[in-house]
């Protein structure tokens, strides 16, 4: 049995090695290759999910890696409950894209290297969450983002895809930086890298400081424990694209909607928060640390939900609402309630991929137009993607019944019953849960609802995609539903100590109302604006212009971040390059060449081509040699 | 009994005439001319140290000398027709051609 489950990640990655290497000949047949072994990887996951839930745990290691010193590390594969929860989803979405990838990327010159892409991601992204030790988290974590950024480059050509891919890359740089300064500091602290080890000595540790202020000749003494984890946590914001590297997540959108569906929503960006959840003895351990992931995941949730707002892409309003949602995550784990948060993604994982390839349904239809101000009138005319992308819209919204109510109401009640700061970030997770129902429903009605304003060329033919597309939305629209009822918090709950206790009483019972009325009022309020007063938007936009605007730019962030990084950094590459590159570097090689032109030009003189001068040289030098030979 | 030395001196200022005749004449025959005087002040001094030695090889060896010297005066001889038939002359400040 145990020996079966190394197959989960080794499935996908032959899937890759097959495609990578023989894709040029395999071609339109790609996905007979990728398809079935995901497959075979989803059913060998839900036998590793049902093992857990008897009770067995296991872990085992494949190969001693690499031995130096106190380091020793392994490849290994833990499965236990939380493992088991992600190897289910990541499984499940990555099957369902890849058949989705069959309908959308039909005829695409990329198309095998598209397939053998993802599989690799799905072979990754398995790693990371079987992973044993920290460094082997930290490969796959670099792995997952460069497939990521290999997928968001995929249309290479556009000059666009490159700047988003590029960009997505360079700002996880930063939060990657954080991660293996933490990874070193966790070897220094603990001598191993394994977290069973690194778990049992939390104790001992505790009282170790660090002094951070040392290089600068200050003195602030902080736990080691506390650096560690906000060094850890800086990975997991680049990775779950939380304030304030979160610029680079809507930009990724550029590529093609499965991969915003399976990497950007329901997979890879959750890597931080179950980074956190995987690591929570760890910042169990570490009141301050926790207290900043909270109030980050916090402040990520509203800012994600206030730009969705106003965003007219239709892919862009999804990817700020995942931002939002990913905050909510981030913001429970910080609160200690890691079985909500594990919840809220494994139900997000279901209903955002479902969102997004409604979008992607929506997108092909339309031959890749994606403004929402030139769609409407699409609910009679694509009738499966209408409602599947209705039921994903109400698990966002938090409709009662559905997948993302339970989670979501999980985690508010989690984050009210944990203290004042907790009760501080509830509320504003409830307004959240308002605009989050607000701007969902305003995407459907002015996506499906309304009058048309689709382009008149295509208008005609719009119909509804093949049923390799369809089929994925109506599953994922199940799970959607289904997710809320297969009890994955008891199942989660055992694994962390201080998360999953309710606040029971009548706190709890307030928030879940409330938190039902948020979505319900959102959504009619969406109703209210966008389908009985359709000029109202255009009025609110008018009186409040100021907020408007700060919404629609996304808060300036991304210019801020021109103005004080990227342009003083493209300003001193400039000048470095005219006065250090072209001066110093060039002027150095330009002129030893130089140097040896002119030598050589004095030196081939010599050269006359008459053979007596020649001759005149050898009886010169050999006279000189005698003389040699007979004075010493 | 001649002298060894006398040999040797002998030797000596024939190859210097070669040489200086390689060195400073433009006619290229002289030049090939002086080439086989320096041949000879070689073979002079491998006879005059054979008898002085009684060792038998430097006599042995002359007669090589002379048959290279003899096929080399032929091959010699041939470059040079070649070279008189392509630039209609034999001043060997003619034949530069290969230089830079």
């Amino acid at each position: 049995m145990v020996m079966m489950y190394e197959l989960i990640p080794v499935l996908p990655l032959a899937a890759f090695l097959i495609l990578g290497i023989f894709g040029h000949w395999i071609k339109a047949k790609a996905h007979l290759v990728a398809v079935p072994a995901v497959i075979l990887s989803w059913c060998i996951s839900i036998l590793a999910f049902v093992d857990v839930a008897d009770g067995h745990h296991s872990t085992f290691r494949l190969y001693t890696w690499l031995t130096s010193g106190m380091l020793e590390v392994h490849i290994g594969l833990t499965i236990d409950r939380l493992t088991a929860v992600m190897l289910l989803l990541v499984t499940t979405v990555s099957a369902l894209v890849h058949v989705y990838t069959i309908g959308y990327m039909k005829g695409e010159p990329g198309y095998a290297r598209f397939f053998s892409y993802i599989a690799l991601f799905t072979f990754s992204m398995l790693m990371l969450v079987l992973a044993d030790n920290f460094l082997q988290l930290f490969v796959f974590w670099e792995a997952v983002g460069l497939c990521s950024y290999l997928l968001i480059g995929h249309w290479y050509e556009r000059p666009s895809a490159c700047a988003a891919a590029t960009k997505a890359f360079i700002v996880n740089r930063v939060g990657d930086f954080g991660f293996i300064l933490g990874l070193l500091l966790v070897f220094t602290t603990f001598d191993s890298l394994d977290y069973a080890t690194v778990f049992a000595n939390i104790e001992r540790e505790a009282a170790k400081t660090i002094n951070v202020l040392d290089p600068l000749g200050g003195s602030l003494d902080v736990s080691a424990l506390t650096v560690i984890c906000l060094l850890l946590f800086l990975g997991a914001v680049g990775k779950s694209a939380q304030v304030p590297l979160h610029v680079w997540l809507p930009d990724a959108m550029e590529g093609p909607t499965p991969i915003s569906a399976l990497i950007h929503a329901a997979t890879m960006v959750t890597a931080g928060v179950f980074m956190v959840a995987r690591l929570a003895p760890l910042y169990n351990a570490s009141p301050a640390a926790m207290s900043v992931v909270a109030v980050v995941g916090a402040v990520t949730m509203v800012l994600g939900a206030t730009i969705a707002l106003t965003q007219t892409d239709i892919k862009r309003v999804v990817a700020y609402s995942t931002m939002s949602q990913l905050g909510y995550m981030i913001m429970a784990c910080g609160l200690g309630a890691y079985t909500a948060g594990m919840y809220h993604l494994l139900t997000h994982g279901a209903f955002k991929a479902l969102l997004f390839l409604g979008c992607g349904s929506v997108i092909i239809a339309l031959h890749h137009e994606q403004d929402m101000r030139r769609m409407g009138g699409l609910k009679d005319r694509l009738p499966i993607t209408y409602w599947t992308f209705v039921v994903g819209s109400l698990a966002l919204a938090g409709f009662p019944l559905t997948a993302g109510f339970f989670s979501k109401d999980e985690l508010l009640v989690s984050a009210w019953g944990s203290g004042p700061l907790g009760q501080v970030l509830a509320v504003f997770g409830l307004l959240t849960a308002l605009l989050t129902a607000f701007y969902s429903f305003r995407l459907v009605f002015v996506t499906f609802w309304g009058p048309s304003h689709v382009d008149s060329h295509h208008a005609a033919h719009v119909h509804e995609p093949s049923p390799t597309m369809t089929v994925p939305l109506i599953i994922l629209a199940v799970l959607s539903i289904a997710a809320g009822y297969l009890g994955i918090p008891e199942f989660l709950s055992p694994m962390f100590e201080r998360g999953g206790e309710r606040a029971h009483g009548g706190g709890a019972t307030v928030v879940m109302l409330v938190a039902s009325a948020m979505g319900l009022l959102g959504i009619a309020g969406a109703y209210y604006a966008y389908v009985l007063n359709p000029d109202l938007p255009d009025r609110l936009a008018q009186r409040w212009r100021t907020a408007y605007e700060w919404s629609l730019h996304k808060w300036y962030v991304d210019e801020a971040y021109d103005r004080s990084i990227v342009r003083p950094t493209f300003a001193a590459a400039s000048e470095l390059w005219k006065r250090v590159d072209v001066a110093v570097i060039d002027g150095a090689v330009n002129g030893v060449a130089r140097a040896i032109a002119w030598g050589a030009w004095f030196l081939r003189l010599l050269q006359s081509g008459q053979t007596q001068h020649y001759a005149l040289g050898m009886a010169l030098g050999a006279v000189v040699i005698l003389t040699l030979l007979m004075v010493i | 009994m001649i002298p060894l030395s006398y040999y040797v001196t002998l030797s000596a200022v024939v190859f210097f005439t070669g040489l200086v005749g390689v060195l400073i004449r433009r006619n290229i025959i002289i030049i090939l001319l002086s080439v086989e005087l320096m041949l000879n002040a070689t073979n002079i001094n491998f006879v005059a140290f054979s008898q002085s030695l009684h060792n038998i090889a430097g006599q042995v060896f002359v007669f090589f000398a002379l048959t290279v010297a003899a096929a080399e005066v032929a091959v010699g001889l041939a470059i040079i027709i070649a070279l008189h038939r392509a630039k209609n002359t034999i001043n060997v400040d003619e034949f530069q051609l290969l230089k830079w």
